[in-house]
């Protein structure tokens, strides 16, 4: 469980277009890193190079290493889908198969992977769902469809879904962009919840989110539009928000730019 | 206060003239009325003649009726909805009154004997006889096609949408848009010219093949538009769980599709089942039951329509049978749209709560 992530010099490609540029960071275990900065700098397309996710996208690839624990994400040999199981990952719109109820999304993780015993299927999913502070309010409709639920509870429902498969690590890209400040507030809640057993790398455009939920957090910014994003900073929340060592976050955060 | 100045063109009110309610229809049937008028007065007996005039009177008189009243924005507004329901009216009018031939001189001979008997030895200008042969005849071709050309159908989709990048993606497109202008006269060349090679004789089965080939391009295309319908964070939802690429396409996009998918090949089907140009060449005609597609000629509804037809040397029995046999075939493309409007209400992604 809780794996440490170690990144050295990556950098992503879209096709011929380098979208970030060598990057290297420490991500702890059982803590929550927030990435920041400007639209475009590069922190999604990072977060998705961290579950192979990034070349799933036509033409993208990606150089460099990120160790999961001493192990390559990138090695030879190494199966993206394996990878996916270890490192799970929340998006930014909840999106909740519509063809299956509740149970089903969240059991899904385990039924397509086909690696489950009938008899846990129902207490995994009460726990992650109880995990993902849903359960009170859907227990008795576990068998209506999941695109019945409000937005908020549609992306705790992801979470849960996420969740249920046990990986090591838990992306999140923008979970709360899409949701009220109520919801916001459970998600933020639950996020304070999961990194005790999980580590969690959060991208937010919201920097009192940053502030509130994270332990560390990253600047990330580019030099022009059209060049590649780059990692400015990561250090302490704290530090980050009261004196950071880059007068470009002092700017970011201040609101004089980006 | 310079703008002041400025003469304001606004009326005083927010409420302009408008026309009454029954504005629009009063103007129809006077058109309509006109119409007939001038056609009276002028001689000419064609119906189409009177209607295209009265069409002509009602856009025209919905201008400038409404533009007197209402202004000519309004107008146009107006102008707008009257073409939509000419429009309309042309083509509906065709449809309504194939439905209404075609029922009025279908019924006559359609009953239980007729539905369950074949021509067997009855004479071409005979009454009696039926179309089991064709029936059964038709629903073997229809369905070994479906069964052929339904699965490499939505596996090229799939291919096209999930997998295809680079050449090969653009080539198969090429050839699927290729194929969809197909005449089917001439797929059923094609396989005539192998069974010719083969020395076989006309069957079932030979139809089939050329059916397919003619139902795969519409399959593709449909199940192409419907997998691109399925958003891609679906897939990306899936494939950060640790699904394996396969198994999200099985699992996820397929049963989110499935509806659209299926009234597509229920669609294709339709489409094949009134073909009669292959199965001429390929199966042939047969008046007795044969129930073995794999050899031997057979029967189908719309190759019987043709052949009752053309071989009744005007025996109105026939020609009743024909028609009766027309029916039936509408009836069975209808029973299959209504079929895939079944499904895909049933399968569509559920909303309630």
């Amino acid at each position: 469980m809780a794996k440490r992530i170690d990144v050295s010099g990556l950098t992503a490609y879209y096709g011929s277009h380098k979208a970030i540029d060598d990057i290297s960071m420490t991500v702890e275990p059982r803590s929550v890193t927030a990435f920041i900065g400007p639209s475009g700098c590069g922190k999604s397309t990072f977060l998705r190079t961290l579950n192979r996710m990034h070349e799933v996208t036509p033409g993208g690839r990606v150089e460099g290493k990120v160790l999961l624990d001493d192990e390559d994400l990138y090695g030879a040999g190494v199966d993206p889908v394996s990878v996916r199981r270890e490192v799970g990952m929340v998006f930014q719109r909840p999106n909740p198969f519509p063809t299956m109820s509740i149970f089903d999304n969240v059991a899904a993780g385990l039924r397509l992977n086909g690696n489950y015993r009938k008899s846990e299927l129902n207490d995994i999913v009460e726990k992650s769902l109880r995990g993902a502070n849903l359960w009170n309010e859907v227990k008795d409709r576990l068998n209506k469809p999941g695109s019945g639920l409000s937005g908020g509870q549609q992306q705790r429902l992801c979470i849960a879904r996420a969740i249920a498969v046990e990986p090591d690590v838990l992306l999140m890209d923008e979970p709360c962009s899409a949701l009220d400040p109520i919801s916001t507030l459970a998600i933020e809640d639950l996020i304070g919840e999961l990194k005790e057993r999980f580590t969690i790398v959060i991208v937010t455009h919201n920097m009192q989110q940053a502030a509130r939920v994270s332990d560390r957090t990253a600047f990330f910014n580019l030099a022009a539009v059209g060049q590649p994003g780059k990692l400015v900073e990561i250090d302490d929340t704290e530090r980050i928000f009261s004196n950071p060592s880059v007068q470009a976050t002092e700017d970011y955060i201040s609101g004089r730019f980006g | 206060m310079s703008h002041a100045a400025i003469a304001d063109k606004r009326p005083g009110s927010l409420r302009g003239a408008r026309l009454p309610q029954w504005g629009p229809y009063a103007i129809a049937a006077g058109s309509v009325a006109a119409g007939l008028g001038i056609s009276a007065g002028a001689g000419l007996h064609s119906s189409i003649q009177w209607a295209l005039i009265a069409a002509v009177l009602y856009v025209l008189g919905t201008y400038g009726i409404a533009a007197r009243v209402e202004g000519r924005r309004q107008a146009k507004d107006r102008v707008a909805t009257s073409f939509v329901w000419v429009a309309f009216l042309l083509a509906v009018i065709p449809l309504a009154s194939l439905v209404w031939a075609t029922v009025k001189r279908g019924v006559k001979v359609l009953d239980g004997y007729f539905l369950t008997h074949s021509m067997g030895v009855v004479a071409d200008s005979e009454p009696g006889g039926g179309i089991y042969h064709a029936i059964l005849g038709s629903l073997e071709q229809v369905g070994l096609a479906t069964l052929i050309g339904a699965p490499i159908g939505v596996l090229t989709a799939i291919y096209l949408v999930e997998y295809g990048r680079g050449r090969l993606a653009k080539a198969v497109t090429f050839f699927v848009d290729v194929m969809t202008g197909i005449p089917s006269i001439v797929a059923g060349l094609f396989i005539l010219s192998i069974m010719l090679m083969l020395k076989m004789q006309p069957f079932g089965f030979a139809g089939s093949l050329a059916l397919a080939i003619l139902m795969m391009p519409v399959v593709v295309r449909s199940t192409e538009e419907m997998l691109k319908l399925v958003p891609n964070e679906l897939r990306e939802a899936s494939l950060a769980l640790g699904v394996p690429k396969w198994r999200t396409i099985l699992k996820v996009v397929l049963p989110t599709s499935i509806g659209g998918i299926t009234t597509g090949v229920m669609l294709a089907i339709a489409r094949i089942a009134g073909e009669t140009a292959p199965v001429l060449l390929l199966v042939f005609g047969n008046p007795f039951i044969n129930s073995n597609p794999f050899e031997g000629a057979q029967a189908s509804l719309p190759l019987y329509i043709y052949q009752q037809y053309s071989q009744s040397a005007g025996s109105t029995y026939a020609y009743d049978r024909a028609w009766a046999a027309s029916l039936t075939l509408i009836a069975f493309v209808m029973i299959l749209n209504l079929l895939a409007r079944g499904i895909a209400r049933w399968k569509a992604p559920k909303t309630g709560r």
